[in-house]
């Protein structure tokens, strides 16, 4: 019973917006502040402590569940710092601002031979939202996190202190602020070390492998060899079938491998091409895809993704420009409306190889039983870092998209329940960008009390009065 | 926890609604945040009686489980206080999906008495809380594309009575006012309805009606209003039958009207 009828300062109505999450399955409405400069920043920390309404960092909102939310509070949008500050195209380190994505990132630094050596899947990212979940790519068990790359950054902890941290100084809190999803302070400059490269192309190899055994085996089995590796799963097929897929592979050219350099580091030679086999506006395509998104349709759409697979190209190696193999999610833009009004959750979990293939076997088994298959299945390589709040494991992870629709919220809701069993008695690990289902418990066994226990005191000290908070950290740590 | 428990509990595939309820103390009111927490919405109750309201909270706490609903202790007709209180509220529910405003008063007035004190507070609580409250819910639900505004006007908006000019006048602005947010809102997917109840069981009926007929309990006025909202109705009489008591008033020729004394 709330009797406290003291009100605190406003917020400007007109500031109201409604955000949501990059799988449109959550909107929630927030008092938007873009900030231009730190000192606006510092502001909205002071309006803070005025209104009592508490602040969340967004990016891009590119994260899959409640990560840039902060639902009915201030959410501090930071695209606007998007200044690149700094670059030695001899040295191949950039500073730059939160709110450059990593498409002005590459774009800036290419044709100087240098590319981000850490990407997600998709390029619209900002570097701030990316080093809060502490993202990586597919070559995670080579390259580790994006986190591994930072040199060093400097931050406007939430109690309105600026700091500089770096793997030497201020260590605890570059560990924990990588990775610790806006939750301690707000990234005020990024300084990165980019990877040389001596060509805009990578040699790309694919292949079909016919279960999930080969496909474990095979990301495994790459690990030497390539710069690059990351399998395709058709989750919709069961029986021998079960796990089956298709592998991409690729490797960076070395140095002369590439003849002619300065065409395949040009920029327009990388951008993705805007039509489908030169017909199809891509803009379009994710109109002409949502009559496949259901359990028959996408069944049909994977069965003959694996057949060509199988068929076409099965074993050919080709060169490949690096956008187009590293963002993939990026080749159909806005693909996430093809899921229709529910939106789309993304299950991903990180198992210790020795657990991995069993617990996934498990996990597809279930899904299929429950009739609620996952439409697009994606397999890893990964190895553990030194972040506090890391999801990486020495092992592999599965992510699995799911359509969510009125009909089936209640059951996928209770799968999840179930596949978090699964993967914390396999020793699993779980990943904040992508997570909306985990609960608090759950957060708590995979990230151990230690952990935990750590990070409350890094709140505790950095963030005294509780300024900073989302949706994310209210599910996952009971809001502090 | 048991996986059964964990279940139950919210999630974010499973989000509760959201409703705030204006004049939560008693009567419709009362009985309307009962039934929405039944419905599993999540209750933000507010009158302007702390005990009362205290009561009625526990109540709902313990019939649809601990949490269904929180008290806010508010007067309506304090209307500089309503857009600190909305923003609370919106913070600490985390989304706000239904407004619902119940709060009115009804003075008995004599036919030839004029009391602009009386007035006033009618028209500050009934009509001016309600713009106020409306108000921050429209600019709100207009944002999210989303969201439901209830106002509980009354039969008494649909024509002036020698009994009771400024009740009437009251939930006439109220009436107009939502038939206004429905043709701004519409467009942005947000439904609005106007509920006129006939006789319902309640203080201010006792005080006021003379002439009662049809009573129907707080309880039934709640039941009919959750499945107008359900449905996304623009209009509710509840019970039904006024509907066409109130068109054959409201197509009473003036000539005849002036003479009736009701």
């Amino acid at each position: 019973m709330k009797l406290d009828n003291r009100t605190d300062k406003l917020l400007p109505g007109e500031r109201l917006r409604r955000l949501e999450n990059f799988g449109h399955s959550i909107a929630k409405a927030g008092y938007v502040y873009r900030p231009v400069r730190v000192e606006d920043a510092a502001k909205v920390f002071e309006l803070s402590r005025e209104s009592g309404a508490r602040v969340g960092l967004r990016g891009s909102g590119r994260s899959y569940g409640d990560a840039s939310l902060n639902g009915g509070e201030i959410v501090l949008d930071m695209q606007r710092m998007r200044r690149i500050l700094d670059w030695n195209p001899e040295t191949g380190v950039i500073k730059v601002e939160p709110g450059v994505t990593i498409e002005q990132l590459w774009k800036y630094t290419l044709e100087d031979g240098w590319w981000l050596p850490v990407n997600p899947g998709t390029m619209f990212p900002t570097l701030g939202g990316c080093l809060g979940a502490n993202v990586h790519g597919k070559n995670n068990w080579k390259a580790g996190p994006l986190g591994e790359h930072v040199l060093e950054f400097t931050a406007l902890l939430a109690n309105g202190e600026m700091v500089r941290c770096s793997p030497k100084e201020n260590s605890e809190l570059f560990y924990a602020m990588i990775g610790g999803m806006g939750l301690l302070g707000v990234f005020t400059a990024i300084t990165l070390q980019m990877k040389r490269i001596y060509s805009g192309k990578l040699r790309v190899k694919a292949w079909a492998e016919a279960s999930l055994g080969e496909i474990v085996r095979a990301v495994d089995d790459g690990k030497e060899e390539y710069d690059y590796i990351v399998a395709w799963v058709d989750c919709t097929a069961g029986g021998r079938g079960l796990g089956r897929g298709q592998m991409h592979s690729a490797n960076y050219l070395a140095e002369g491998e590439d003849a002619q350099p300065t065409q395949s580091l040009r920029i327009d030679n990388q951008v993705l091409p805007d039509t489908f086999f030169g017909l199809v506006p891509k803009s379009a395509l994710w109109r002409l895809m949502k009559p496949w998104t259901n359990n028959g349709g996408w069944r049909m759409v994977n069965t003959a993704k694996y057949a060509a697979s199988r068929t076409l190209g099965n074993h050919k190696s080709y060169e490949q420009p690096l956008v187009a193999f590293n963002f993939l999610l990026d080749y159909v833009p806005n693909w996430e409306r093809a899921y229709g009004p529910g939106g789309l959750i993304q299950y991903q979990s990180f198992i210790p190889k020795e657990t991995a293939e069993e617990a996934y076997r498990e996990m597809l088994r279930l899904c299929k039983r429950r009739r609620l298959p996952s439409y697009l299945g994606v397999v890893k390589r990964h190895r553990p870092d030194k972040f506090l709040l890391s999801h990486a494991v020495d092992g592999f992870s599965m992510a699995m998209d799911f359509r969510v629709s009125e009909r089936n919220r209640t059951r996928l809701r209770k799968l999840t329940a179930e596949l978090d069993q699964i993967v914390l008695e396999a020793g699993g690990r779980f990943y904040f960008a992508k997570d909306s289902t985990l609960t608090a418990e759950g957060a708590a066994r995979f990230l151990g009390e230690a952990a935990i226990k750590q990070f409350r005191k890094l709140k505790g000290q950095y963030d005294p009065d509780g300024l900073l908070q989302t949706d994310l950290y209210e599910r996952c740590f009971g809001g502090g | 926890m048991a996986m059964d428990e964990t279940l139950k509990a919210e999630s974010r595939l499973t989000p509760h609604k959201r409703v705030v309820v204006v004049g939560a103390s008693s009567g419709i009111g009362a009985a309307l945040a009962q039934q929405l927490a039944s419905e599993g919405y999540l209750v933000a109750a507010l009158a302007r009686r702390a005990e009362v309201l205290e009561k009625v909270c526990m109540q709902i706490n313990e019939a649809a489980g601990e949490g269904a609903a929180r008290g806010y202790v508010h007067d309506a007709a304090d209307h500089g206080e309503i857009p600190g209180m909305f923003q609370k509220i919106l913070r600490e529910l985390g989304g706000i999906d239904a407004l619902v405003y119940v709060a009115g008063v009804q003075h008995p007035v004599g036919i030839n008495e004029y009391d602009i004190e009386k007035d006033r507070e009618m028209i500050e609580v009934n009509l001016l809380g309600a713009m106020a409250w409306m108000g921050e819910a429209a600019r709100l639900f207009e944002q999210m594309k989303a969201g439901q505004i209830v106002g509980i006007s009354s039969v008494a908006g649909d024509r002036g009575r020698v009994g009771s000019p400024a009740y009437n006048t009251s939930k006439a602005g109220m009436n107009t006012y939502l038939e206004a947010l429905r043709n701004r809102l519409t467009r942005h997917g947000v439904n609005v309805l106007t509920v006129k109840p006939g006789f319902v069981e309640s203080e201010l009926m006792r005080k006021n009606a003379k002439m009662v007929f049809g009573v129907i309990s707080p309880e039934k006025a709640a039941k009919d209003i959750w499945r107008a909202m359900r449905k996304r109705k623009q209009q509710l009489y509840t019970p039904g039958w006024w509907r066409w008591l109130m068109l054959g008033i409201q197509h009473t020729p003036s000539f005849i009207f002036r003479r009736l004394s009701f």
